[in-house]
């Protein structure tokens, strides 16, 4: 049975949707930088997706690449984490305030 | 299975390959010399840029495509690398002293401004997405730990996990964008190819790639409405690493910003230029006007900074041979203003950063008389004030934009530069026409800061007055955009 393209395409989007609502409601910076995995899972998904239907490479290169750069990304993020708490002893973006947002 | 390894040649990579070596030694270095002896580092940070600065010239009037299609070897991107050179050297010159002061003169500082500059070369030079994506993130990453560099301050930390977070979102919106793409080209992101696949039937899909574009680079430029970071990053950040994002990253995000869509949807021109039009808009609106209401002059500068972005969406906006070059040569004005302005910035700030009150410059003129006149010739030339680069440069956007036919956004534009003369030219009258609040006290005129700030205002001028060399320079490099 052959899973068709658009059905990859409604699960991405429904992940990459639910991504964003998480960064813009949860407060806790940890679960911030989750949902920001999360997006870019979506769009793996929908690179997958569609190197399959094209049936090109491209796409699936580009996943190793967006994996790479993620954990690259997550690595400072949660050594950035790390520093702030050491400061602050919180993790909660509100708290994050003497500059103004 | 055979495999087969297209053939390559390294030069055409040579500033990446130096600048990276030359990190990479830098760190070696670091961690093999006895400890607190940290003189080595940025000398050999400015001997890589050197190094990087000639096979740039050396390659210059080349014009083609390497590595399997994927870098672009051409004068646009080749402008750019001289621009992100000149950059990161005079940001290398301006934080010596200043790191010093923090006890923070890092050897991994200057690695990491070296890897950040290679990232940015990458997206100038990107012929495919994947180059470009990969060069924003080396760059941003860099740029993320730079900003948390006083690990120790709260504001700094602060600073750079704001700009983690936002950065990783809008990056993922512009993946996302690039996912929509690859299925509109079908299978493709070559810049090359997408005109010739971008076909009508997938035109809903194609829109929705441009949007989340937009969205991604508008984030890295910072043009409204993406630009909440800004002013708390800027604020929050390092100085000497502040001035290094007001002029790097934005001139690379512009960089690429303009190679994809000049290149990639000419076709949808008019789609995109509608978007634009309103966002360039509104940054320039809203960064003019709430830097008046700034009383830090970081924070003024970040919105300083989103203005920027403004006048240089216009010159995309125009979408023709005049607006490209208007970019190249604005992204280069503006690179030296905006340097020299927050040399002044570091210098008048001294103590850990505790002079950054916009009063504080009242009385200047009367006991720095020379560091005065640099700063209000920055201002000046930030405000677009003749005969400085900055006039020129503005000069070139706003005659684009009316030769593209787009005269209410020319009008509108120069009305913001005329809004942004109130708070430019209030530094100028703190410093000359105000009586200090408290004695200055001595300021520590560290010579490599001084020659940055004479180089600066120097070049300010020059190419302000003589802006015919760079404007052929610019001129000779948009010629690869065949739809302009």
């Amino acid at each position: 049975m052959v899973v068709p393209v658009s059905y990859y395409l409604a699960l991405s989007v429904a992940l990459f949707a639910l991504g964003v609502i998480g960064v813009l409601i949860r407060r806790n910076v940890l679960v911030i930088l989750m949902c920001i995995e999360m997006m870019l899972n979506a769009v793996n998904l929908a690179f997958i997706g569609f190197a399959d239907y094209f049936k090109a490479v491209d796409g699936q290169m580009f996943v190793f690449f967006v994996m790479t750069v993620a954990a690259a990304e997550v690595a400072v993020g949660l050594a950035l984490i790390v520093a702030i708490f050491r400061n602050r002893a919180t993790v909660y973006v509100d708290e994050f305030n003497i500059l103004k947002w | 299975m055979t495999l087969n390894i297209p053939s390559f040649n390294l030069a055409s990579i040579g500033p990446w390959i130096t600048l990276s070596i030359f990190a990479i030694a830098i760190l070696l270095a670091d961690a093999l010399s006895p400890k607190g002896n940290r003189t080595a580092a940025p000398l050999l940070a400015l001997a890589g840029l050197a190094v990087a600065g000639f096979q740039t010239i050396s390659l210059w009037g080349k014009n083609g495509l390497d590595f399997a299609r994927m870098v672009y070897v051409d004068n646009f991107s080749l402008f750019f690398y001289m621009v992100f050179i000149l950059g990161t050297a005079l940001t290398v010159l301006i934080s010596l002293q200043y790191l010093k002061d923090y006890g923070k003169n890092l050897a991994e500082y200057y690695a990491l401004l070296l890897f950040a500059t290679v990232g940015m070369m990458l997206m100038a030079a990107g012929a495919h997405l994947i180059m470009i994506f990969l060069g924003l993130e080396v760059m941003s990453i860099a740029v993320y730990v730079l900003a948390g560099l006083f690990r120790e301050d709260a504001r700094s930390n602060e600073a750079a996990l704001k700009y983690l977070v936002l950065g990783a979102f809008a990056s993922a919106f512009l993946l996302f964008g690039m996912a929509m793409l690859y299925g509109a080209a079908g299978g493709t992101l070559f810049l090359n190819d997408l005109p010739g696949r971008l076909t009508a039937g997938f035109k809903p899909l194609t829109l929705l790639a441009i949007a989340l574009l937009v969205v991604g680079f508008g984030f890295k430029v910072a043009s409204v409405p993406f630009h909440m970071w800004t002013p708390d990053v800027y604020e929050g950040a390092p100085t000497s690493v502040t001035a290094f994002m007001a002029v790097g990253v934005k001139t690379a995000a512009f960089a690429a910003f303009a190679r994809v869509f000049f290149l990639a949807f000419p076709t949808l021109m008019p789609d995109w230029t509608m978007v634009l039009w309103v966002l360039a808009v509104a940054t320039m609106t809203l960064g003019n006007v709430v830097a008046i209401a700034q009383t830090n002059i970081k924070r003024m500068l970040a919105y300083s900074s989103i203005a920027h972005a403004g006048y240089l969406l216009v010159a995309l906006v125009a979408a023709n041979q005049l607006g490209a070059v208007s970019l190249m040569y604005y992204l280069l004005a503006y690179t030296l203003m905006n340097l020299g302005a927050f040399g002044v910035v570091i210098l008048v700030g001294r103590k850990k950063d505790s002079y950054l009150s916009i009063y504080d410059y009242a009385g200047l003129g009367a006991q720095h008389p020379a560091l005065a006149a640099a700063m209000a010739l920055f201002m000046f030339a930030l405000a677009g004030i003749p005969p400085t680069a900055g006039f020129v440069g503005k000069f070139y956007i706003f005659s684009a934009a009316v030769k593209a036919g787009y005269i209410w956004l020319a009008i509108i534009g120069v009305m913001n530069s005329v809004v942004s003369v109130y708070y430019y030219l209030r530094i100028t009258v703190l410093m000359y026409m105000k009586p200090a609040e408290a004695d200055l006290g001595p300021i520590n005129f560290a010579p490599a800061v001084t020659a940055t700030l004479l180089l600066t205002a120097a070049g300010v001028v020059l190419i302000g007055v003589f802006p015919g060399f760079l404007y052929n320079l610019a001129l000779n490099s948009v010629k690869i955009f065949p739809g302009l």
